[in-house]
């Protein structure tokens, strides 16, 4: 349905009159902010009636949602109103798991605080485990961490998407997901890749409908058919965890066939570079370089070596050269072509091992090259590219890709996204009409230019970090290990177990803390983390390090923990001091571009939240708290001059004052004195009322002319040179071959100052290849007797755990069911609602099962968290999260078993370091009748802590005096 | 027992509906938790919860998603279904109230419940073949789809927003609200144009509401055969011979 240029949507029959008797106001205000009720950021406009609120609403204008608003969202109102809020800090009186706390003031928990804090900068600062789960102020949190000077920081990246985020930074310098989004204008073809029912909620959902009015194809590779693999044209169920093979596949197809985008290849990616061939020398696979250090590239008209970077040249993709030294050099696009023209990657040698058959794998790369190539899609926008080249029209590659967790939650993941970068690559579906797009401040850097501080030396007492504690190595003198290359974080991020763990490893945290090893810790500080539940790799074991005590001193092993969250989640339990948070509804927030923006492809944005209610509780905003322990504890970013606070409004001065470089700030709209700046510009007093007169968001808008190829068009590169996006104008070279993986790879062969020790060098040559490899999931070794694979999906009217305390969305999502292929099932002797055992490598859980025709028949699947910890959340012991809903996580191990030499690997990507989830291993079996019910491993049911009151049994929401009960 | 309106007080009233588009339903539950959020606070409201945090939690909505599958294996189809009131011409729910409080406006076609003059018997729900009602489980009367009458009249909305709640809200722009009596409305036009169907009319009731189905999945089958141009492109070696034409070109 037509409405102007609004696609779809709100329709009303023309000429409908109004009536009186319908006619009332919905409430007496409205304000705008942002949801929070997942991270997809959509703007919403909250009615509130006596002081309550009346409706959320979808606010229309807004660049993430444009007035359309998910379950979720619309259920704002109870998370709000949630009986399970905590209420007051509190300081533990019983033993962890006790949930016994004695209810205390904020100044003695701020003081109680600022003394265990302090100790530990005063003497050793790295002693402060300060870990966020899925919070977005990680701009204001990672700058904390580092200004206390521990570089024991991270947030939830490294158990979510950082295989999506690290592959795209270093391969194309964006990223799906929030770096990026398909042209949903434009695009002729989709390919979702793992992509379940979440991340980013809304803009999918609205472009999915809009690709399938213009009649655009839909293919989604997953393992299940729901969701919007439900509506997509066509559903490859491919075996979980071998999506990197297909896409090798696909490219091979297009080599085999030549349907590939040779131009666009020799222009804006590393194709035509020359890669040193010396086997066993120091610089073998690393790029040949001129006297400045730049990539050299072979002119293909005469033959002369020149930098890449030199506008006059044209990169020769094919023929070997001779360096001046003598040494020989091939552009990497031959070593590309060698590889995967192997028959190793043919259709029929993966067919097996993918689940789809060869003469379809074939279809779908000829499919992919005709809606590249044969497409008559060129927009007549002229623009001129980086060397100064006037192009008349921008020539469309209408063939959109996008991926999320099935790709990213694998220890092939971070490879396996390498290589569906390298298939856009192939088909010049970058940054082109009708391909994926970036959204600015991408792309950046391949990868950006950030190091993670924190190294020897750096971490010093009641001193700074140098830098961030979080960033990209690009080779091994990065990575925080000593001398004897043992790690430097406690989560071992950025040693040799995870060269390039740009997230952190969160996962890694509380087994490392509790061993001690690298070293112990004595505080560690979380928060929205729910580390003793659903956050958790192994679930159980988990919480008995959270509760275990040495024996000689019968101190915890984890001396202190200290959690802040706005719900009594499982966490809370295991805490020794609880700073209560507000909700989102109640609190000054931002969403920055030096964090995790809600750009789109069309420009930068980025969104506040301001309080739309006062707190009914004795809880803080998290963020205003951070920043007064800052000031208690001297941190030099957090005290005045004067000795004051630096931001005695709290994280509401923050946003408006605090510059991270000249001119930056966490906001980019409507800076400098006058407030007619965008991106730079000195802060301006009255920002944050302009945001909230914009509806709390602020957009940018590129021209036409910079709206595509952006790695390398001028008057974008200049723009985002002008808004601090990069540092300079320069062309950013898509990198199909990767350098800093092999500059890893020539330390595990010896080569370099920094090397691993002996005992990894085996397992960095293998997995730092340059060009993408695929090799099976770790889980697979030694798993013939657990044939199924496992995995979660997130459902669309869940977000996590954040809702299963949502008196509305449990009547949704109450609890989980294994979802079973039919034929598995019959075969098993297993029929629908049947109790079965999950039975993994150490240990099984229960679940009831659902039988689906719309599953690949080696896997089993359910939802994500839904299974809850008995008394946990303020909900019922008897409730059926708790009682029939159950959590894979018990079946999950932070480490893989032992290897032939007896050493211990993480369940993670070897490069990046990311959580394995979607890699578990099982067995089904029926429970036998007389085997009693037995949802997860017998844990006891969680206290209500103090100031949580007993759930209402009756729930009649509306704010309507007449009604006589707002809740 | 309570009357529908006659032909006569109908005719030339609009006929006031939903149609939703399976097509693009991917199941996310927004329309009918938007739903509830808007009637639970307002007029019709509230939309009550029972045992909202325990072992057994029932609430009232007005609006329910569904999902099933059809037909086997990877030939098959996940289909949602989002369900509520299809305020019928020949509504049994009304007909069969012995109190008077369903009823059907004539002007517009809209099903309505007077919650005042509602005994909670539960007998509209049964006679309701599309289960499209609810008891409201604390309250004891019956709820069900207004269409958001205090929207699509409500002069204090603005025009835009004058359209029911779940409508404005779905992110797959799967929901359309509008006349199914004239033929000239988006929605009536829709559903010639895509084969728009009723949900069990031989039940006699004469849903008025619609839904779109699925489009036919485009389909290449004609490149299963795709080959290379000159037959030299398998190994490296005349494939990068093939590069170099290319480019030297």
């Amino acid at each position: 349905m037509t409405r102007g240029n609004h696609a779809f949507g709100p329709d009303r029959p023309a000429g409908l009159e109004t009536d009186r008797e319908y006619s009332e106001p919905p409430g007496d205000e409205v304000r705008t902010t942002t949801c929070y009720m997942c991270a997809c950021r959509c703007g919403i406009r909250v009615h509130l009636k006596n002081g309550h609120i009346r409706y959320i609403q979808g606010n229309r204008d807004h660049p993430v949602n444009k007035g359309v608003l998910c379950a979720k969202g619309s259920a704002g109102i109870m998370n709000h109103y949630s009986p399970a809020r905590l209420t007051k800090p509190l300081l533990r009186t019983g033993p962890r798991g006790s949930n016994e706390f004695r209810e205390i003031e904020w100044e003695e928990a701020l003081d109680i605080a600022t003394e265990w804090l302090a100790e530990i900068r005063r003497s050793d600062p790295r002693k402060l485990a300060f870990f966020t789960g899925r919070d977005q102020s990680q701009a204001l949190t990672g700058w904390w961490a580092s200004q206390f000077g521990t570089p024991n920081h991270a947030a939830h990246g490294g158990f979510c998407s950082v295989n999506m985020a690290a592959a795209g930074l270093y391969t194309i310098g964006g990223s799906f997901w929030e770096f990026g989004e398909p042209d949903w204008e434009h695009t002729r073809y989709l390919m979702l890749w793992g992509v379940a029912e979440d991340h980013d909620s809304n803009p999918i959902k609205t472009g999915l409908a809009r690709l399938k009015q213009r009649g655009a194809r839909i293919v989604s590779v997953n393992p299940v058919r729901t969701g919007y693999s439900a509506i997509a044209d066509e559903w490859v169920p491919i075996r979980p965890g071998s999506d990197g093979l297909l896409a090798l596949a696909l490219v091979h197809e297009l080599l085999r066939t030549r349907r590939i985008d040779l131009d666009f290849l020799a222009e804006y990616t590393n194709a035509g570079w020359l890669v040193i061939r010396d086997p066993n020398g120091v610089e073998d696979g690393l790029f040949a370089r001129d006297e400045e250090g730049r990539p050299l590239v072979r002119d293909r008209r005469d033959g002369r070596l020149a930098a890449a970077e030199d506008p006059e040249v044209a990169a020769a993709l094919t023929g070997e050269v001779t360096l001046e030294d003598g040494r020989r050099a091939v552009p990497a696009f031959v070593l590309m072509v060698e590889r995967y023209l192997d028959p190793a990657y043919a259709p029929e040698a993966v067919a097996e091992r993918t689940g789809i058959a060869a003469d379809r794998i074939r279809r779908i790369a000829a499919e992919l090259a005709e809606a590249a190539f044969d497409s008559d899609l060129a927009l007549e926008v002229p623009w001129t590219d980086w060397r100064g080249i006037r192009h008349e029209r921008m020539v469309g590659r209408p063939v959109a890709m996008h991926a999320m967790r099935g790709i990213s939650a694998r220890s092939n993941g971070f490879h396996t996204c390498r290589a569906l970068h390298l298939l856009q690559m192939l088909l010049g579906a970058i940054d082109r009409p009708g391909s994926f797009l970036y959204k600015p401040p991408f792309p950046r850097p391949c990868p950006p230019p950030v190091r993670p501080a924190g190294k020897l030396g750096e971490v010093r007492a009641d001193t700074p970090l140098p830098g961030p504690p979080l960033g990209f190595p690009t080779a091994p003198e990065d990575l925080l290990v000593d001398e004897a290359g043992r790690p430097l974080r406690i989560d071992e991020a950025f040693s040799w177990k995870a060269p390039i763990a740009a997230h952190g490893m969160m996962h890694l945290v509380i087994r490392n803390a509790w061993k001690g090893d690298p070293y112990p810790i004595d505080t560690l500080f979380m928060f929205m983390a729910n580390m003793a539940w659903n956050s958790a790799m192994n679930t159980t074991e988990t919480i008995a390090m959270l509760t275990d005590r040495d024996p000689d001193t019968g101190t915890y092993r984890i001396p202190r923990i200290i959690y802040a969250d706005a719900y009594c989640s499982e966490m809370v339990a295991y805490a020794d001091l609880i700073l209560p948070d507000t909700t989102y509804l109640e609190r000054w927030d931002c969403i920055s571009l030096l964090d995790r923006p809600i750009s789109s492809a069309h420009g930068p944005a980025d969104a506040i939240r301001q309080p739309v209610l006062e707190p009914d509780r004795d809880v803080r905003p998290f963020q205003d708290v951070l920043l007064e322990l800052g000031h208690r504890l001297g941190l030099p970013g957090c005290v005045a001059e004067d000795g004051g606070p630096r931001y005695p409004g709290g994280y509401r001065d923050y946003l408006v004052h605090h510059e991270r470089a000249p001119g930056i700030g966490m906001l980019a709209g409507w800076r400098g004195e006058e407030g007619k700046q965008e991106g730079r510009g000195a802060p301006n007093p009255a920002q944050l009322e302009r945001y909230i007169e914009n509806g709390c968001f602020w957009q940018g808008r590129l021209r036409p002319a910079q709206r595509y190829y952006r790695f390398a068009n001028r008057a974008y590169l200049e723009y985002a040179t002008g808004m601090g996006f990069i540092g300079r104008p320069a062309p950013i070279f898509l990198q199909l071959y990767s350098e800093p993986l092999q500059r890893f790879r020539l330390a595990a062969h010896g080569h370099g100052r920094v090397l691993p020790p002996a005992s990894h060098r085996r397992r960095i040559a293998r997995y730092f290849d340059p060009l993408p490899i695929w090799y099976p999931p770790f889980e697979d070794e030694g798993a013939a007797e657990l044939p199924l694979r496992a995995f979660t999906q997130r459902p669309m009217a869940h977000y996590h755990a954040w809702h299963s305390q949502n008196a509305w969305l449990r009547q949704i999502h109450g609890h989980n069911p294994l979802y079973v292929n039919r034929r598995t099932a019959e075969e098993l002797g297993i029929a629908d609602g049947d109790r079965v055992w999950i039975i993994g490598r150490r240990t099984r859980v229960q679940a009831r099962v659902r039988l689906m025709e719309g599953v690949e028949p080696g896997t089993v699947w359910t939802w994500n968290a839904i299974g809850k910890r008995a008394g946990a959340w303020n909900l019922d012991p008897l409730a059926p999260e708790a009682s029939t809903g159950f959590l894979l996580n018990h079946l999950i191990d932070e480490n893989l078993p032992a290897d032939a030499e007896g050493r211990v690997w993480p369940n993670a990507d070897p490069a990046t370091g990311q959580a394995a989830w979607h890699d578990l291993r099982v067995r089904i079996e029926k429970v036998e009748a007389e085997e009693g019910e037995d949802a997860d491993p017998a844990l006891p049911p969680l206290a209500r802590p103090p100031g949580v009151a007993p759930a209402p049994a009756i729930l009649r929401y509306s704010p309507l005096a007449s009604t006589g009960e707002a809740r | 027992m309570t009357n529908l309106p006659s032909a006569a007080e109908r005719a030339g009233g609009r006929s006031l509906a939903l149609l939703i588009d399976l097509d693009t339903c991917v199941g996310c539950h927004a329309c009918a938790v938007n739903c509830k959020e808007w009637n639970t606070g307002g007029r019709f409201g509230p939309l009550s919860d029972r045992d909202p945090y325990g072992a057994e939690p029932e609430g009232a909505w007005m609006n329910r998603v569904h999902a099933f599958e059809a037909g086997e294996g990877e030939a098959g189809r996940t289909v949602y279904f989002p369900k509520n009131c299809y305020h019928c011409e020949q509504a049994p729910c009304v007909t069969v109230c012995p109190s008077g409080a369903s009823y059907k406006r004539a002007e517009d076609g809209i099903v309505l419940v007077d919650e005042d003059l509602c005994m909670g018997c539960d007998l509209c729900a049964w006679a309701c073949p599309y289960g499209a009602r609810e008891m409201d489980p604390v309250e004891q009367v019956m709820r069900k789809c207004t269409l958001c009458i205090d929207r699509i009249y409500n002069e204090e909305l603005e025009e835009i927003d004058r359209v029911p709640a779940c409508v404005i809200t779905c992110p797959a722009g799967a929901r359309h609200f509008g006349d199914f009596a004239d033929p000239d409305s988006d929605v009536s036009r829709l559903v010639r144009e895509r084969g728009g169907f009723a949900v069990m009319e031989e039940m006699g009731t004469q849903p008025t509401a619609r839904y779109l189905p699925p489009r036919p999945r485009s389909t290449r089958e004609r490149h299963a055969e795709t080959t290379v141009a000159d037959g030299s492109g398998e190994t490296p070696r005349g494939f990068l011979a093939w590069v170099d034409r290319m480019l030297s070109a």
